[in-house]
């Protein structure tokens, strides 16, 4: 007979010890998968896992800069998740924020570069928080399903964003508004592109900033949520809304504030997707990393620091797909399959993090359970 | 006057495909409220649609070139054999993807907006590494299944046609393979399931108020797996539709499937979840999508900005459900909340 009782609390080390355990077992499982699929060599298909973050240094900041930014995305969601606030709307809030920041970069590209580069962020937070506000307002206001709302908000954002693709378009039937400033011949060449402004020229170490920058906002992030007031009003309308009522916290101020911040920071990471690697937008500009970073954000107890832990996982496995899917011939989609199964192993963790599970003998016509 | 016609033409035509769209997102639909009455949200509806439509590929594929010697033999009943495998595998493996995401939120009692979340990565993926493979083979096509899942009654179709003159009444009602009237079946049976019947009312039961329903010695493990697990097959059925009808029984590796599971969650809230609401909802979205082709380059750009329109109608459904607090309107009480009985 098996007995589920909740633990009143875990030690660190045992729950770290959990996760690293899920973690190997779902890697053994996806060593397993692969060389099923394939037959090759395990010690072969370890290499090319490991190779496709740490292989050359190009794949190295390939991994640094995904890493980066699926980290300021989770990073952003920490607010909303901290105040038990279902944001699935990162998806949107980033591409807005991208909107923002390739509006400036498309048609302001004669300010100096640096403070272009500063209003580009700027708008990107402005869209960004915009895009947050509302479903924070029409929750504080009349109580409308959070969850829904902000998902809803992601497609209207695709949406248009798609608009914008048509009419900017770069080569007419394309739907894509190509490089932007990325001509040689042109004036606004390499404008509002972050590398510009620190050591001018274009190569993988221009990810260098970028990585900066991610941890900047990740201690600062960790820092409001422990430090501050707002921090602290937050975590208190996370644990009750009753509660926090009943202290003077005004709640839907809290909801509207907060949700503006997360999408600021959602909108931030757009900026940084468009001015700091892709130099464009196209309607897969977040490419899902919205939804991951939302699996990530709420693995990682909205802790900052434990959000990067995660999203490097995460990408380590995307990359190591990638990687095999090239080195074995396999579909591209295969790294999807990888990441889904080590999410559904750290998610399906969690269970023995906050249940004992006892095995006993069962009883002669013992009491039911 | 013949502007007017043309125009009835057109309207005609685009309330075709706007059937055959939405009849699509309905399967969807369908599916994800009779998990969402028993209180699972399950936002995996667009991995589990790509579950499906993969699974009933495979299924026709491996069907027809394991017994397509018997075709001949076998006459008008080969290609209903095809079908019937086909929805069987859509079916069977979406379920199996349901009960992956039951056994996740229901047993381990993960959460329910992360978990669905990850078994739409996770669909998403194994759906298209294997349509991807199979379309390195070679261009495969199950085109036994396909025609028999689109076949119609020509006569009918023709008859009805001749008396309607421009308006093609009989190519709009009857046009369709089985699958758009199943749907419709589908959910007329899903209401009287819901409202009809006393397992329905338990199941509503455990979405409301799942401590309430455990104390009425309803078994919440018992319902919560079943209505997961057979939504699932049934959101499944609508990549089985998508496939098979919509692009002739092959695979194209691309992210509609996805777009239309988020349509399909979409539809749900637009319904408030309503299984009858859900039909006309359904044909509404699909005109809203194809809206653009009745009124060509109004501006440029007008179809992706007519394609935010379900989306934008599904938020002003939000708000008002919202707003007016109508019992009848609202979200099941306990929805994405794990349960376990020793807290209370």
């Amino acid at each position: 007979m098996i007995r589920i009782t909740k633990r009143d609390g875990i030690s660190s080390l045992l729950s770290v010890a959990i996760r690293v355990l899920a973690v190997i077992a779902a890697l053994i499982l996806c060593l397993v998968i692969t060389f099923l699929f394939t037959g090759r060599d395990p010690l072969r298909v370890i290499t090319e896992m490991v190779g496709g973050s740490f292989g050359t240094t190009k794949r190295m900041w390939e991994f640094l800069q995904r890493t980066m930014i699926l980290s300021c995305i989770a990073v952003g969601l920490a607010p909303a998740f901290k105040m038990h606030f279902w944001n699935i709307g990162a998806e949107g809030q980033m591409l807005m924020g991208g909107l923002g920041a390739l509006i400036l970069m498309k048609f302001c590209w004669t300010i100096p570069s640096l403070p272009l580069l500063i209003l580009m962020a700027l708008l990107a937070i402005v869209f960004g928080a915009i895009w947050g506000m509302i479903p924070g307002f029409f929750k504080a206001k009349w109580n409308a399903n959070e969850t829904l709302f902000t998902l809803m908000m992601n497609y209207i954002a695709i949406q248009i964003v798609l608009y914008f693709c048509t009419i900017w378009e770069g080569t007419v039937g394309t739907v894509k508004i190509g490089i932007v400033n990325g001509k040689a011949e042109e004036a606004a060449y390499h404008k509002g592109w972050i590398g510009e402004l620190f050591t001018g020229n274009f190569n993988d170490k221009d990810y260098m900033w970028l990585v900066l920058i991610v941890l900047v906002v990740v201690v600062a992030m960790w820092a409001y949520l422990r430090y501050t007031k707002q921090g602290y009003e937050i975590s208190v309308v996370g644990d009750s809304v009753n509660t926090a009522k009943y202290a003077g916290i005004r709640v839907n101020k809290v909801y509207v504030r907060s949700m503006a911040i997360s999408g600021g920071v959602c909108g931030f990471a757009g900026f940084l997707a468009v001015s700091a690697v892709s130099r464009t937008l196209t309607e897969s500009t977040a490419d899902g990393r919205g939804f991951t970073a939302i699996i990530i954000a709420w693995l990682a107890h909205t802790n900052p620091y434990l959000m990067v832990i995660f999203a490097a996982l995460y990408t380590f496995m995307e990359l190591a797909g990638k990687q095999m899917a090239s080195a074995f011939q396999l579909n591209d989609y295969y790294s999807k399959i990888l990441t889904g199964i080590v999410l559904f192993f750290v998610l399906g963790c969690e269970f023995f993090t906050n249940y004992k599970v006892r095995f006993s003998k069962k009883h002669k016509g013992g009491a039911a359970k | 006057m013949s502007g007017f016609l043309s125009f009835l033409s057109s309207f005609s035509t685009t309330l075709t495909f706007s059937i055959t769209f939405g009849t699509v997102i309905l399967f969807g639909a369908l599916g994800e409220i009779l998990s969402e009455k028993g209180g699972n949200l399950n936002l995996g509806v667009p991995g589990i649609m790509y579950i499906g439509a993969i699974g009933s590929l495979v299924g026709a594929l491996w069907f027809q070139g394991a017994t397509g010697s018997l075709a001949g033999s076998l006459g008008i009943f080969y290609p209903i054999l095809c079908v019937i495998v086909c929805l069987i595998f859509a079916f069977g493996m979406a379920m199996l993807a349901g009960l992956l995401f039951a056994y996740l939120t229901i047993s381990l009692r993960t959460n329910q907006n992360v978990t669905g979340l990850t078994l739409t990565i996770f669909g998403t993926g194994i759906a298209n590494y294997i349509g991807g493979s199979l379309g390195s083979v070679g261009t495969v096509r199950a085109d036994v299944t396909s025609d028999a899942i689109k076949a119609y009654i020509t006569p009918l179709v023709k008859w009805l046609d001749s008396l309607t003159d421009k308006f093609n009444l009989g190519s709009l009602l009857f046009r369709h393979g089985f699958m758009v009237y199943l749907a419709i079946l589908v959910a007329i049976a899903l209401w009287y399931f819901l409202t009809k019947t006393r397992t329905g009312l338990s199941l509503r039961a455990v979405g409301e108020n799942t401590a309430t329903a455990d104390a009425a010695g309803i078994n919440i493990n018992k319902y919560k797996y079943l209505s997961t697990c057979i939504g699932a097959g049934i959101s499944g059925l609508g990549g089985c539709f998508y496939v098979m009808e919509y692009i002739d029984g092959l695979w194209e590796t691309s992210a509609t499937i996805g777009a239309l599971g988020w349509l399909a969650v979409a539809l749900v809230i637009f319904a408030t979840w309503k299984p009858m609401r859900c039909i006309w909802g359904a044909y509404l979205f699909g005109l809203l999508s194809w809206f653009y082709f009745l009124v060509p380059g109004l501006f440029k750009g007008s179809d992706k900005i007519f394609q935010m329109l379900p989306y934008l109608f599904t938020l002003l459904v939000l708000i008002l459900v919202s707003l007016r607090r109508k019992p009848e309107d609202q979200p099941p009480a306990s929805l994405g909340k794990a349960y376990f009985r020793e807290e209370r």
